[in-house]
């Protein structure tokens, strides 16, 4: 199946009870996944009149209680920003998935990864942070939508899953572990609008008008952020023990990191790499252990489908104590292996 | 003897921050009694507008939700979808149901959703500082049409319950006014059919409210009923639309 088709098929054995979306390539697949089996699995699909639409009716639904997710590309989801504001104001679980094409503007509709800052510092106004989740593989596509709603429940936080057109296209087979649809243990929403019976009014809201309530609440968020970062970092290593070089990479640019990483291995460079698989919080664990284990310090390489985003994270998980060297492309171009090999070749 | 008036439990007894002469007030006061006579307290979920209104869930006791500006009926359409056995219902302002949400209004007017809407009409943006409407009528002054509205420059006056009523997924809509007690009692009657209406499967039902706003009108409070009575209902007059 498609990474797209993996993304749906996750999220509703997930026990995913809501969507709702409005067209846009390329994740027009996900959407048509999901108005054929929510539907048949007696969940709620709804096809907004925008994403703006999709993104608050994600917010009644959660606020109700319910597992919700919408889903777009680049375009889409900048209008959903304000949404997403609300839902983390109001710290509603919900999954947000963005399956990036390039940009600014209209763009065009190949992959690119230059949403990364939009994702990864908020998007929307005030301060709040999204938990940030990027697959690079279709199976993994499917697998991260049960860490992304338990993660959104858990922490009463929207997750946006992170993909690009390139993966959102791919096909690739997929292990589907569980046989038909079971919900999961319904997690207890003590503050979900449901009617007041036999309980105190709840009401469901971001605003804080009285003096220095906004404040501690922001605190109380803070907390919370503080306790994500240091307890949600995810990532995977490949031979950075002894490597010279270390790439991070991230989404299907890390699938093309990780070939070129074989190919310098076969002919003697030293390269690792790192890949973030929770872009936020950015996984300055790996940094940190990558340092240790080599004793001598390696160098870093950022590759990206962008002009330097993520480049700026792995600068502050280093903190100047190794050179860190970009390598990126934008605009539907991707950095080939025969790039990444020549700029490794660069730097050593 | 019997007790035939008191205070509705869905209304907590507390001071309001509206200004003196609002309609807010005495329409959350409406709907308190209505949700209080149908027995559906425990069963209604309110979604607040951005406006004057922001906090309406500080004054009724019932579940409420907040919803970004314009996009309360999105936020409800989710919320009765999820959960169909709760009575769920929109208090919106002009600006907020016929500016910046008219997309979320139409669409969910057009899918038949089956939520009751309570429309404030003032003719206004009140919480903003008194800025021109989407209703606001020709020759209104406002903060930003401080020579009056102009045709030519700010377009007419909206007239969206007349707009919805063309849909097919519309069931029910009325203009009420909240200028006289005989015009605050068919409010009431209005607002309650629009409920009932839900609780019965109907569908789509829509109450506008013409609502004074004497502070961004610059008038007395009894001047801006009598202003009602005698210029807005002519450009939005009263009665069943559907
Ligand atoms: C996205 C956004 N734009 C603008 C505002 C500012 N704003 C708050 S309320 C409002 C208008 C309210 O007017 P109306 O809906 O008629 O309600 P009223 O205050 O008159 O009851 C505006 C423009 C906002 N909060 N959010």
């Amino acid at each position: 199946m498609s990474g797209n088709e993996a993304i749906a098929e996750g999220a509703i054995r997930a026990g995913c009870c809501f969507y709702a979306g409005y067209p846009i390539t390329p994740q027009n697949e996900l959407i048509g996944y999901m108005s054929v089996h929510m539907p048949e699995n007696k969940r709620i699909f709804i096809q907004a009149e925008s994403e703006i639409a999709a993104i608050n009716m994600v917010f009644g639904a959660s606020a109700a209680g319910s597992r919700a997710m919408t889903s777009s590309s680049s375009p889409g989801i900048s209008l959903k920003q304000e949404g997403i504001s609300y839902i983390a104001g109001a710290q509603l679980p919900a999954v947000i998935v963005n399956i990036m094409r390039a940009g600014p503007g209209l763009g065009n509709i190949w992959p690119a990864q230059s949403d990364y800052f939009q994702a990864t510092r908020g998007g929307g106004n005030g301060e709040y942070r999204c938990i940030v989740l990027a697959p690079s593989s279709v199976q993994e596509s499917f697998d991260m939508m049960f860490s992304a709603f338990n993660l959104a429940d858990k922490y009463r936080n929207p997750v946006i899953v992170l993909g690009d057109g390139m993966l959102g296209q791919m096909m690739e087979p997929v292990w589907l572990p569980v046989a038909g649809c079971r919900l999961p243990v319904a997690v207890k929403k003590p503050w979900a609008l449901t009617g007041c019976k036999e309980r105190e009014q709840n009401i469901v809201k971001s605003f804080y008008m009285h003096e220095g309530d906004l404040e501690k609440f922001n605190l109380l968020l803070q907390k919370k952020y503080a306790q994500i970062m240091d307890s949600e970092q995810r990532y995977e290593e490949i031979d950075t023990k002894d490597a010279k070089i270390i790439l991070v990479a991230y989404g299907s640019m890390a699938r093309i990191a990780k070939s070129a990483v074989k190919s310098l291995r076969a002919k003697g460079i030293k390269t690792g790499l790192i890949r973030p698989i929770t872009l936020w919080p950015f996984p300055v664990k790996a940094f940190q252990q990558a340092n240790r284990q080599t004793g001598e310090q390696a160098n870093y390489l950022s590759i990206e489908m962008s002009y330097g985003q993520m480049v700026e994270d792995v600068r502050l998980a280093v903190c100047g104590k190794a050179r860190v060297e970009f390598l990126g492309r934008s605009g539907g171009g991707v950095p080939t292996e025969e790039e990444i090999i020549k700029k490794v070749n660069s730097i050593k | 003897m019997d007790k035939i008036y008191a205070h509705p439990k869905s209304l907590r007894n507390i001071q309001t921050h509206y200004c003196p002469g609002c309609g807010h007030g005495i329409a959350h006061r409406i709907i308190a009694e209505i949700v209080d006579e149908l027995g559906i307290r425990e069963r209604v979920i309110a979604v607040a507008p951005v406006g004057c209104a922001v906090i309406a869930y500080d004054y009724w006791d019932f579940d409420c939700s907040e919803a970004a500006h314009g996009r309360a009926l999105a936020v409800a359409t989710a919320i009765k979808r999820v959960r169909p056995e709760n009575i769920v219902f929109t208090y919106q302002g002009d600006g907020d149901l016929a500016a910046i949400g008219t997309n979320e209004t139409i669409h969910a007017a057009n899918r038949g959703e089956n939520l009751t809407v309570v429309f404030i009409n003032n003719a206004v943006y009140g919480m903003t500082g008194g800025q021109m409407a989407p209703t606001t009528l020709l020759n209104q002054k406002t903060a930003t049409t401080v020579k009056g509205r102009e045709a030519g420059i700010h377009g007419y006056p909206l007239k969206i319950s007349e707009m919805l009523a063309l849909l097919p997924g519309v069931k029910y809509i009325e203009r009420v006014s909240l200028h006289s007690p005989q015009e605050i009692i068919k409010t009431k009657k209005a607002i309650k059919q629009a409920f009932s209406n839900q609780i019965e499967g109907i569908g789509f039902s829509l109450v506008e409210v013409l609502s004074p706003c004497p502070t961004y009108w610059g008038m007395q409070p009894k001047e801006a009923l009598d202003w009602i009575k005698e210029v807005m209902v002519k450009k939005f007059p009263l009665g069943r639309i559907k």
